[in-house]
């Protein structure tokens, strides 16, 4: 059963971009097991604004798993210990009376901390800009079941497409790598047909933002499959490396 | 060039020179396994190969190999690092299903590279090298490389076959010990092939959600293989070491 307990929160406190972070550590009295971990952090919030002191900046919005815009790196693991969920879909129930609880911000070059919290992930627009789209051309819209698709790739293509660019992969991998992402992005285009008409240049053009940005080289560590929120598979980076090789091959 | 510009680029250059090597080592490892069945089967063997043209352009390829291997592994972790940020988690916990060695493919590597210098000091120069300039480096003709393996790693020998007596210079307990650094590099090697080879295949793009298990099986089968082949001879020359000792 859920009860009430005492927790201590370790929160990564930094002013600014340029300014030096440290930790800080924040008692909290009572807390129900059946509050979200997000809930837990707006008590916390409450309580920092009633001592006049500067509430914690952290990333949220829709707080049931699809947005991805919630990150936090709780206790080692980004989201949090539980497997295949989000920040803001995890519980206070996984946490024990008298425990300390680390929250740090997602940790990348290439995701700069804005604020406390909150890091700038403005990187994964920008190789989405770079190719994660479909030309089409403006008209009549065409019949649905005009081009046929087999199943198991639609399926695939929507695994792929289950990726919610929270930043999770980038977060986790030791290597800074974004491949998790530029994979699941490049492959819910590349397994179907109205994607193959780019599918070279898309793939040319979103590794070399990634690498322009700052992202690392992927070594298939499986880290960023494993912290993953939507469990995308690491097979889409050898599909990536497929699409990429080949496309350079054939320049 | 997009295979030094690129990160796949590079990625490949890493799966391509690694999948080399680990030829190269089944070859080798093959090779040292009839040092069990048969001394002049081995012997032929070094005759065959020696310093002859084709070995030793062999021999350069493997060089270029292992050198293009470690300065992009040294690229890539430095790459990796600044990617990273300077900012460190201070709290990082492993996820279930990331192995250690995929973590530490470079620790592996630089120890890799250790033992592979004492063994080129073992071997290389006193085998290839000797015939190559004909000094006397090793206490055993280059073409007996069964005499000379068995010597260091036993320190039994026929002293009909000593061609240079200064070289026969071990201490009785360099043998075994030896021995046992040999077993050492080799599962040090495992333990990097057992991340390598589905690694390599995986960077080749050689992956899918059906083949994703199954190349990891081979990288394990095939990185067993290798070290169980290299290692029975050297438990086989440490069996004849202890034998003698008892006897």
């Amino acid at each position: 059963m859920d009860k009430n307990i005492n927790i201590k929160v370790r929160v990564w406190r930094q002013a600014g971009p340029k300014a030096q972070g440290h930790f800080e550590t924040y008692e909290l009295h009572d807390i129900f097991q059946g509050a979200s971990f997000l809930e837990m952090m707006d008590i916390l919030n409450e309580k920092l604004i009633a001592e006049h002191k500067d509430p914690i900046a952290f990333d949220h919005d829709c707080r049931e798993g699809i947005c991805g815009m919630c990150s936090l790196y709780v206790n080692g693991h980004p989201h949090g210990p539980d497997q295949e969920i989000t920040t803001c879909q995890l519980h206070m129930r996984r946490f024990h009376d008298g425990e300390t609880i680390t929250v740090e911000p997602w940790r990348s070059r290439a995701f700069p901390v804005i604020k406390d919290l909150m890091v700038d992930r403005g990187a994964y627009d920008k190789i989405m800009q770079a190719g994660g789209f479909v030309s089409v051309n403006t008209g009549g819209v065409p019949d649905a079941n005009a081009i046929p698709i087999p199943k198991p790739k639609a399926d695939e293509a929507m695994d792929a497409a289950s990726c919610i660019g929270c930043g999770a992969c980038a977060a986790a991998c030791k290597n800074g790598s974004a491949m998790l992402f530029v994979a699941a992005k490049v492959s819910q285009l590349a397994l179907l047909p109205q994607g193959r008409i780019e599918a070279k240049q898309r793939a040319k053009a979103m590794v070399a933002k990634m690498d322009e940005l700052g992202f690392g080289n992927c070594t298939n560590t499986g880290a960023c499959a494993a912290e993953c929120p939507k469990s995308v598979s690491l097979a889409h980076i050898a599909r990536l490396n497929r699409e990429f090789i080949g496309a350079k091959f054939s320049d | 060039m997009w295979l030094t510009n690129s990160s796949i680029g590079r990625k490949l250059v890493m799966s391509i020179t690694g999948t080399c090597l680990v030829l190269f080592l089944l070859f080798h490892a093959s090779m040292n396994l009839t040092l069990i069945f048969s001394e002049d089967a081995y012997n032929w063997i070094c005759s065959v190969l020696g310093a002859n043209w084709y070995a030793l352009i062999g021999t350069a390829g493997l060089a270029l190999l292992v050198l293009l291997h470690f300065v992009f592994a040294f690229i890539l972790t430095f790459q990796n690092r600044r990617a990273r940020g300077d900012d460190r988690y201070a709290i990082n916990d492993r996820q279930k299903g990331v192995d250690w060695e995929s973590q530490n493919m470079l620790v592996l590597g630089i120890i890799i590279l250790g033992f592979l210098v004492l063994h080129l000091a073992n071997f290389w120069f006193k085998m290839q090298f000797q015939e190559m300039t004909g000094l006397k480096t090793g206490a055993f003709d280059p073409q007996n490389g069964a005499a000379y393996v068995k010597y260091l790693f036993t320190g039994i020998y026929d002293p009909a076959q000593v061609v240079n007596d200064g070289m026969l210079n071990m201490p009785d307990w360099a043998h075994p010990l030896y021995c046992c650094l040999y077993l050492v590099w080799l599962a040090a090697i495992w333990f990097h092939l057992t991340h390598g080879v589905w690694s390599a295949m995986q960077t080749m793009g050689l992956s899918s959600n059906t083949w994703l298990p199954r190349i990891k099986v081979i990288g394990n089968v095939i990185s067993t293989i290798v070290v169980l082949m290299f290692a029975a001879v050297i438990v086989y020359f440490l069996g004849m070491y202890i034998g003698v000792k008892l006897a």
